[in-house]
């Protein structure tokens, strides 16, 4: 059992970077527009490298 | 005339060289027109940003400051086969953003926190049978109290808050039990941790923050929405104005930049966006916006006008007042004002709920306590068991039961053309025994139509529509509408006040007052007939023709006056309009019960006697006129091309055409109360089952969390049914 001295901080550790990365992509804005957001996943190609994934919500 | 359009006024330096704008779009609807516009905008030179946000029906643009004029997206845009027009972000709109990403973030934490509680939980439930030693179970329950009681004082912000607010003001509201059944249930559990005890609730208590968090971001997130679809309705009907920069120089600048003391002008067939007073120039003014009388009205100096004046035949200029100045106007922000006041004391059904509620569940508790206490329990174990009746009851069902419906059935009116400025209407107008009507702009389309349009050889309305297009006169409008033509003809000559008139293959053509192609006696003959209509004749040559033009009923008006009847609904028309125009609408759409010439006042009179009556009345309006009933009426609704002032009086907003919306949401508010009621009948039973197990000691914390996701769960899929109504469409 002395095995859960690693384990237990190691789940912890990355939930709490799941967390970290969730607020993160919510401050930068991807959570401003779901609907679209759906469809630019299958969107045929994104138009040339002017739009940055974030920074929409400025 | 073109005069140069400032959009400066919507510009906003971000830092590092770079320009910003937002504008709304008008028709974006799919991933096809996202790509489009986004490549069609960035081919543009020094354009560093274009990004569409096709949830808000918006796109976000950046440039190197200096190097482009804003009014170029514009046309690019309309160039590409979207209408789009800046917009400034109002500060309500700015503060449902804010809120719904502080939802987001303290469901985020709840959501971590509940995951990780429950992976510490689940070894202790399923372990305490067998292999897990005390010291380890300790441990776990410690963790989990590291994780619960951080996250639930950062997650339960939003309840905690509220809560506070309605204990302050002497209220309570679903967020008193919700609060006290999460603390208690966290205190609880550090007390059971410190005495090595077998149960902690730390799970239950920060599953049910989840959960009660996703109901509230989905409330939240639907007002968003339609706070931004209103927004871009405003910005799209790009109301723009002529100002006097010098004493001879005009600019096209956005409404939103005008101030006080400015001198703008007004051309004929122009409607005004601002009020203000004429300083010059004589003219006839349509006010069947403000007032609802369709009858033109003589504008000379000193005349006032409001925002949605259209100004018929002459030229003015217009000092712009500050919205107190007018008496009308101050006249009716203040019955409007007394209105709202008095709507506030409507109490929503959630709030209802809890009121009974609340003291139901804690005298439960009390109750537990005191019993287990005479049975000869401990102090210690009484109270654990009292607090287990509070977290099993604790209203996670509850609490999803209103936001989930109201959620899917505002999904649902938001297609069927309905937008909900309140949360509440959808209760409100569930109750709605009888619908009071305005006539002009509401049951009537607030554009001019010609009527006997069929009655005139083709070519002959052909010709008058070209000659038309050279006027705006919004009687010409109405002629060149009817005749669907798009090439004006050339060298023609405006006579203000008389007509057009022009030449084609040497022969004269005019359009315009019968006295003017000498049809005095057809017009005459058509007026008998029908006196509501205007006349506007056509000559040519020596052929004359009249054509009669009047506001037309929308098309659906008599199918859904029916439809309300159908559904038991008493149906009355009040209007500000003449007796005459009034009776004859009425009498087209089978209305019996009308009032015309009525005053602001007598509205909200009228509409106060049918309440004291036990009547709950819907008010549908869309002139300036209307605003104070449309405030002081049970529930209310504005078609989207309704005055400013009355449309956010309103607690919906209709888009289109056509009636129809107003049935439907009828029939939608109907069925999401029949499913909210539901809900909370769900919500009772569960508590009917799982309280006497809560009393009786035996819940463990295992039940406790299958229990509360099962409810929440039966709830919400419940609530999707509010998606359909049983007479689609009437």
């Amino acid at each position: 059992m002395e095995v859960l001295v690693y384990l237990v901080p190691a789940a912890l550790g990355l939930g709490l970077v799941g967390l970290l990365g969730f607020l993160w992509s919510l401050k930068s804005g991807q959570y401003d527009d779901m609907e679209g957001a759906a469809w630019r996943a299958i969107a045929d190609d994104e138009p040339a490298a002017k739009a940055p994934p974030d920074g929409a919500g400025k | 005339m073109l005069a140069t359009r400032d959009f400066s006024h919507y510009v906003k330096n971000v830092g590092a060289g770079l320009a910003h704008i937002d504008l709304a779009v008008e028709g974006v609807s799919c991933a096809g027109c996202m790509t489009k516009i986004e490549r069609g905008l960035s081919a543009i030179p020094d354009v560093t940003l274009a990004r569409v946000n096709l949830t808000d029906r918006r796109v976000a643009l950046e440039w190197k400051t200096g190097t482009l004029d804003p009014a170029r997206f514009i046309d690019r845009l309309a160039e590409l086969g979207y209408k789009a027009y800046p917009f400034e972000t109002v500060r309500a709109e700015a503060v449902e953003v804010e809120q719904s990403r502080f939802l987001m973030r303290c469901l985020g934490v709840a959501a971590f926190a509940t995951m990780n509680v429950m992976m510490l939980s689940i070894p202790v439930w399923s372990g305490s049978a067998g292999d897990m030693i005390p010291e380890q179970r300790d441990f776990f329950h410690w963790l989990s109290a590291l994780i619960a009681l951080p996250a639930a004082a950062y997650a339960g912000r939003p309840f905690f808050q509220s809560a506070w607010r309605a204990l302050r003001t002497g209220n309570t509201n679903m967020d008193v039990p919700i609060s006290i059944g999460v603390t208690l249930a966290l205190a609880m559990s550090v007390a059971e941790t410190i005495a090595h005890a077998e149960h902690t609730y730390f799970d239950a208590a920060i599953m049910l923050l989840t959960f009660l968090l996703v109901g509230r971001y989905l409330d939240q997130s639907m007002r968003r929405r339609t706070r931004a679809v209103a927004g871009n309705l405003a910005a799209l009907k790009a109301e723009t104005a002529t100002k006097f920069v010098a004493d001879n120089e005009i600019s096209e600048v956005p409404v939103a930049a005008l101030r006080a003391g400015d001198l703008v002008l007004l051309r004929p067939g122009e409607r005004c966006a601002v009020d203000g007073t004429v300083v010059e120039g004589h003219s006839e003014i349509d006010q069947s916006l403000i007032t609802g009388e369709t009858l033109y009205a003589p504008a000379e100096r000193g005349t006032a006008v409001y925002a949605g004046t259209m100004n018929i035949s002459g030229t003015l200029r217009v000092r712009v007042s500050a919205a107190s100045e007018g008496t009308l106007l101050a006249e009716i922000t203040r019955l409007l004002e007394n209105a709202l006041q008095a709507r506030s004391r409507y109490v929503q059904l959630a709030d209802r709920a809890s009121r009974l509620y609340a003291p139901v569940v804690h005298a439960t508790a009390l109750l537990t306590m005191i019993g287990w206490v005479l049975a000869g329990a401990s102090w210690h174990d009484a109270i654990v068991t009292a607090v287990a009746v509070l977290i099993i009851t604790c209203p996670c069902a509850l609490g999803l039961a209103i936001p989930t419906v109201q959620t899917v059935a505002s999904g649902a009116m938001f297609r069927a053309g309905v937008l909900l400025n309140a949360g509440d209407s959808i209760e409100r107008t569930a109750a709605v025994t009888r619908v009071i009507f305005d006539k002009t702009g509401t049951l009537t389309l607030p554009e001019l139509d010609v009527i006997n349009s069929g009655n005139v050889p083709a070519d002959i309305l052909d010709l008058a529509g070209r000659l038309a297009l050279a006027s705006h006169h919004p009687v010409a409008a109405a002629v060149a509408r009817a005749a669907g033509v798009k090439s004006p003809l050339e060298g023609i000559v405006e006579q203000p006040g008389q007509g057009v008139r022009g030449e084609l293959d040497g022969v004269e053509l005019r359009l315009g007052r019968p006295s003017f192609c000498g049809a005095e006696d057809m017009a005459e003959q058509l007026l008998r007939l029908d006196p509501e209509v205007s006349v506007v004749a056509f000559r040519k040559g020596d052929a004359r023709y009249v054509f009669a033009v009047r506001q037309s009923l929308r098309t659906d008006a008599r199918e859904m006056i029916a439809g309300l009847k159908a559904r038991g609904i008493a149906v009355e028309i009040l209007s500000g309009d003449r007796e005459l125009a009034v009776h004859a609408a009425a009498q087209a759409l089978g209305v019996d019960e009308w009032r015309a010439a009525v005053t602001p006042a007598e509205k909200i009179a009228r509409i106060e006697a049918l309440k004291n009556q036990g009547v709950k009345v819907m008010m549908v309006g869309d002139g300036l006129n209307d605003a104070p009933a449309l405030a002081a009426a049970h529930v209310s609704m504005s078609p989207v091309s309704a005055a400013h002032l009355s449309q956010a009086a309103a607690d919906m907003v209709f888009l289109g055409k056509k009636l129809s919306p107003v049935v439907a949401a009828i029939d939608y508010s109907r069925k999401a109360l029949r499913l909210m009621r539901q809900n909370l009948w769900l919500a009772v039973g569960y508590n009917i089952i799982a309280v006497p197990v809560a009393i009786t000691g035996v819940v463990t914390p295992l039940i406790a969390a299958l229990a509360m996701s099962g409810s929440s769960l039966l709830v919400m899929l419940n609530a999707l049914r509010a998606r359909r109504v049983a007479s689609e469409r009437t």
